[in-house]
């Protein structure tokens, strides 16, 4: 049995449908991500668990009892807020010690419990400072901890890390890793990064438009998104419009417009004649010059168009006979030489018939 | 320093005189000087038909010179420091009612919706678009003897059995006047205070398990504070040193400071333990203000 159960909930605003008969289910001691673009219902659920809104429809399961009758301050759930809203007028001590206090528990009890988690977040020396004292960083962690250190079931997060800068930001993201796996308590974390999502979660749960499009481990999610929607949002995709010509156990064959055709790993039930697209991620495309990747069962001759350079990586956008533009990625592993290709230079790209795949529309 | 910046230095230099200049010529002019007169005043002798006795005079019966007969005068009699008790807890229960009526008022307000803030706040100082005489006149209809508000409480008197009361001319119709004057310099510093809170305070105080009342005892009271001591300090004050509605509505036996330093200068024409009086006042609202700040430092230390 999982430790929260969303069953069929739906919220609407009006005419919106900001949650649409959405279920999910998150196990005991599971970092568990919500992501989506703004707008998608990601917020409006993690509201619904900890008790700020209600859901119109469906139920919402804690340890197999509903949530509906128990309002939020009586929910074993706590939750980090985008803005940290550390209480101005306590001390960092204090801050932490108020859920215990809320909980009555004795003041011997408060005090061993604070130190101990000041100790687990490196905040010893900051007790009894105050938020404003504090640097962004600080204050998150007190947050953290402001959230942890009653013990709850859940610990909800809505987006903690947006307000950090991007070096911090990283820094973060490992402490949380090991924060979470050292209190074993079940995170529930909403975030539109995606980066941030595939680093940190043990499951992700990709939203759009109050609909979950796709519940997966970070790998599989990357490698194999279910929709054209999933495999956009999560990282770069390059797509070619293609339909299915032969589809057989071993392999798909794709038309592609212009192009030719692809060899693409195999799909159930993809029917001769279905449109969709040809998806491949930008590391998976080698590129080359004339006479290369010949031995590679799909390879097309383009022309650089631009060029990035990212430092660790090189992107080259490629034009392919058809007009459409192909991205490949090439670490810059070799010392001082980062340009392989310039600009109008005419290359060759290619790809493993294992790699990629068809999307239907 | 090169020559472009130091330009700029100068201009700046400048618009800080012009700016602060004339504010700054004002408060000399009607506040620091004065101020001084007062204190000089306080320890001289007062003239025949008002005004100070002179400095040295040719005839040795005239009174001249410098004294502390004023302030020997003003510890002698036990009247004047039972007046100021008095008017003490006059300014203090003003300002408690004045506190617990404008408190959830101005919550109200802060929690609106943003666009019917304005309108509320607009109708808490409407009552300044009148005269303010003319509002402490109206109590004396309101509370009259034969005002519906009497009749009913003594009709409700005599059901029980008891003394029919006069409510106006009487501490309370003062109390009453004073709480209905000043209402709205406590509502309004309460109400910038408490409309800047962030909301998601509170969520978190609920998400962590307070209470409604919890919520608001541990975290909107606290950092309402500086709201609180800015509105009380602008009731208890004015207040203090308030002679027209107690002229007006008290009775006769219920003169405040206000009216003993007006006395002095209109009335028995001792401007010299007028000024005497008035330094006292301004001495005893330091020690409470300095008190409060000495309350409030303690408290809220946080930016």
């Amino acid at each position: 049995m999982a430790q929260l159960e969303i069953r069929n909930v739906t919220r609407r605003f009006g005419d919106f449908v900001a949650v649409d008969n959405v279920s999910l289910s998150i196990e005991a001691g599971e970092f568990f991500t919500l992501l989506g673009p703004s707008g998608c219902g990601k917020t409006t659920i993690l509201r619904m668990i900890a008790g700020f809104d209600l859901p119109d429809a469906g139920q919402i399961l804690l340890d197999g009892k509903d949530l509906a009758d128990t309002p939020a301050e009586k929910r074993p759930v706590h939750t980090v807020f985008q803005s940290y809203a550390l209480f101005p007028h306590m001390t960092v001590a204090q801050n932490i010690a108020f859920p215990l206090r809320m909980a009555r528990r004795p003041a011997a009890e408060i005090a061993g419990m604070t130190r101990q988690i000041l100790e687990q977040v490196h905040l010893t020396d900051k007790a009894d400072a105050y938020p404003h004292e504090l640097s962004g960083g600080q204050k998150q962690r007190v947050a953290l901890a402001r959230g942890l250190v009653n013990r709850p079931r859940l610990l909800l997060l809505d987006e903690p890390l947006g307000a950090l800068d991007a070096k911090l930001r990283e820094e973060m993201q490992i402490d949380l890793i090991n924060l979470q796996r050292d209190v074993g308590i079940t995170f529930v974390f909403v975030t539109h990064a995606q980066v941030e999502a595939l680093a940190l979660s043990h499951r992700i749960a990709v939203m759009d438009q109050g609909r979950v499009a796709q519940v997966d481990e970070p790998a599989r999610l990357y490698g194999y998104p279910k929709t054209r929607f999933v495999a956009d949002f999560i990282g770069h995709i390059n797509q070619l419009e293609a339909q299915v010509v032969e589809s057989t156990h071993g392999h798909l064959r794709l038309a592609v417009a212009g192009l030719g055709e692809i060899i693409a790993p195999p799909l159930k039930d993809a029917a001769v004649g279905t449109k969709g697209v040809f998806a491949i991620r930008p590391e998976q495309v080698r590129i080359g010059v004339h006479g290369e990747l010949d031995e590679l069962k799909n390879h097309f001759a383009g022309v650089v168009h631009n060029l990035l350079y990212r430092g660790e990586v090189s992107i080259y956008q490629v034009e392919l006979a058809n007009g459409a533009v192909v991205e490949a990625l090439l670490p810059n592993s070799a010392p001082g030489k980062a340009e392989l290709f310039m600009a109008c230079d005419e290359v060759k790209l290619g790809w493993r018939h294992d790699a990629g795949m068809f999307l239907r529309d | 320093m090169t020559e472009p910046a130091r330009k700029l230095v100068t201009a700046a230099r400048l618009t800080k005189w012009v700016v602060s200049g004339p504010p700054f010529l004002f408060l000399l002019l009607f506040f620091v000087i004065p101020g001084i007169i007062m204190v000089l005043a306080s320890f001289r002798y007062p003239g025949e038909f008002g005004g100070l006795a002179p400095l040295t005079a040719a005839d040795p019966a005239t009174l001249q010179g410098v004294t502390l007969e004023t302030y020997r005068f003003f510890f002698s009699d036990p009247i004047y420091g039972q007046v100021f008790v008095k008017s003490i807890f006059m300014a203090l229960a003003t300002t408690l009612i004045c506190l617990t009526m404008a408190y959830p008022l101005a919550l109200l307000i802060a929690r609106s919706p943003k666009k019917s803030r304005d309108l509320m706040v607009l109708l808490v100082i409407l009552p300044f678009a009148s005269n303010f005489l003319i509002r402490v006149y109206a109590w004396m209809i309101v509370l009259g003897p034969q005002s519906a508000l009497s009749r009913l409480v003594n009709g409700l008197l005599h059901g029980l059995g008891m003394e029919p009361v006069h409510l106006l001319f009487s501490p309370f119709a003062v109390l009453v006047a004073m709480v209905y004057v000043h209402l709205p310099f406590m509502v309004l510093p309460l109400y910038t205070n408490l409309e800047k809170h962030d909301p998601s305070l509170l969520d978190a105080a609920q998400d962590l398990g307070a209470s409604a009342w919890q919520r608001f005892w541990r975290v909107t009271f606290p950092l309402s504070l500086p709201g609180i001591f800015s509105g009380s300090a602008l009731v208890f004050i004015p207040v203090l040193g308030m002679f027209a509605v107690p002229d007006i509505l008290g009775g006769t036996g219920d003169m405040l400071i206000g009216n003993l330093i007006k006395e002095q200068f209109l009335g028995t024409r001792d401007w010299p333990f007028g000024s005497t009086l008035s330094i006292m006042l301004t001495i005893a609202v330091l020690l409470i203000a300095w008190l409060a700040a000495r309350l409030a430092g303690r408290r809220g230390s946080y930016g």
